[in-house]
């Protein structure tokens, strides 16, 4: 019961939030190729920096910390208003009455799909946010297709791989277990859900922006 | 049998059961009435140990269930069967996948036998073929007789059922009333329910509990309730002047007839 369970979770925070890590993370990857692209004013600097800048970019802050951000806000309300709703018709109270542990049962599988899960999205965002910046480039003629993939694979870094998974493990943690706190210990009524939910994702939110801080000045300080 | 001693529960400065000591015997049933706030449920709560009491002693079958270590309340908690208010049905599964959670999460049996037996139960409660329905497709007594599957399937010894009738109409509280009668009588359960439906108490309460503010008030059964002297218990149950009424009636045939009155007014 415990795998299905956990299996459950992968599929509700995996598959569930796709489609939106999809969408959010090709046009973060277009964005960030026409913005560089602007900021870029000298000719001496070769074009494939675009590429570079939009790689290092993606790895080291926006695909881990902005999906996180958002995934706070689509699974981690989910987990808080599941939670919720399951304490306040009392199914929890069915569950401890059976004598199962509600917090193995309905808290951990939640923590650790998360664990597995959002790592995963956000690589699978790199490299989605990189084909937007490719797609992009190659459609408003700023960079063409075989510069662009050329600086992808310049002056590449594995620790900037390193930084992405930690930042995105760390994120996950903090916005599965912060969820399901504030929904397993709902008090009240239908009302309640909402406002724990919504305070869930807030918190997360400020959470993950300040361990993104720490992260990125305990992994990236010479 | 559950016997409770001296139980007091405060949350912070505020005091919902004051000493409040009763037994529940086995193949009864043993209803705890009251009006909304009386702490019915909060008694029940602390009995089945969703709260612990802040003192007193509760005794499933002359064991403290307090001094219970982790593993022996897991092992009682396998004969409790519980119904809830709202039922509490798992939102996410069909009624087959409720009902079998018990067997699921505490039996090694394969699917087919589970299958069989949640067959069984289901047949037991009347809700044959309504195997692949979630609990938003079906009706609140529906619901209710899910929630009492989900409870027996293990073949509990204590079943607790709080407010079974609530939200349901007249017929449909007879047939929940009954069904909760015959499994205490069939699988002589010792059953506690919680309730202010004075139809429920007049048609299975053995041994009935009235709580008032926290306290115990008045115990006595079915038979006995009629004919009570205890002012608060009379404004409970006979709070409209049908009833009241009704009740003059009893009176009178009784006083005309006095073996019609079982042991005396209390």
């Amino acid at each position: 019961m415990y795998w299905k369970e956990f299996m459950h979770q992968c599929r509700e925070i995996g598959i569930g939030s796709l489609a939106i890590v999809l969408i959010i993370s090709v046009f973060l990857g277009a964005v960030m190729t026409v913005q560089t692209a602007y900021q870029l004013v000298s000719s001496f600097i070769p074009l494939t920096t675009i590429a570079v800048v939009v790689r290092d970019s993606m790895l080291l802050e926006l695909s881990p910390t902005i999906i996180c951000i958002v995934l706070a806000g689509v699974a981690g309300s989910k987990i808080a208003s599941e939670l919720g709703n399951m304490r306040v018709s009392e199914q929890i109270d069915a569950l401890e009455i059976m004598g199962i542990n509600t917090k193995t049962y309905l808290i951990a599988p939640k923590i650790l799909a998360s664990m597995i899960m959002v790592p995963c999205l956000v690589i699978i965002s790199v490299v989605v946010a990189l084909w937007g910046g490719l797609m992009a480039g190659a459609a408003t003629g700023i960079i063409d297709s075989e510069s662009y993939m050329r600086g992808l694979t310049m002056e590449f870094m594995e620790l900037n791989v390193v930084v992405a998974l930690s930042k995105a493990f760390v994120f996950s943690i903090l916005l599965s277990s912060i969820s399901a706190y504030f929904g397993y210990n709902v008090k009240g009524g239908a009302l309640e859900i909402g406002r724990s939910s919504t305070l869930a994702v807030v918190i997360s939110c400020v959470f993950i922006l300040l361990a993104d801080y720490i992260l990125t000045f305990l992994l990236l300080n010479p | 049998m559950i016997e409770v001693k001296n139980i007091r529960k405060t949350f912070g400065d505020v005091t919902v059961l004051y000493d409040i000591s009763a037994n529940f015997y086995p193949g009864k049933c043993n209803l705890i009435i009251g009006s909304s706030g009386s702490g019915k449920t909060v008694l029940q709560k602390c009995i089945v140990g969703l709260f612990r009491p802040t003192s007193g002693e509760i005794l499933y079958n002359g064991h403290s269930f307090l001094e219970m270590d982790t593993q022996e309340k897991k092992q009682l908690r396998q004969d409790i069967g519980m119904l809830f208010q709202g039922s509490a049905l798992f939102d996410s599964m069909t009624v087959e996948q409720n009902v079998m959670f018990p067997l699921d999460m505490f039996t090694k049996d394969s699917f087919s036998k589970k299958l069989k037996h949640v067959n069984e139960v289901l047949e037991r409660v009347n809700l044959t073929g309504t195997n692949k329905k979630f609990p938003a497709e079906i009706s609140g007594g529906m619901k209710k007789r899910v929630g009492i599957a989900r409870a027996i399937v293990l073949n509990p010894k204590y079943l607790f059922c709080d407010e079974p009738n609530s939200g349901l109409d007249p017929q449909t509280s007879l047939v929940i009333d009954k069904l909760i009668r015959d499994l205490t009588n069939e699988f002589k359960t010792t059953t506690i329910v919680n309730t202010h439906d004075m139809n429920s108490v007049m048609e299975i309460g053995d041994n009935i509990i009235y709580m008032y503010k926290g306290y115990k008030e008045w115990e006595g059964n079915n038979q006995e309730i009629i004919f009570s002297k205890n002012e608060r218990l009379n404004d409970f149950i006979f709070a409209s002047e049908f009833l009241k009424d009704a009740k003059q009636m009893r009176m009178i045939e009784a006083a005309q007839n006095p073996s019609n009155n079982p042991q005396g007014a209390k």
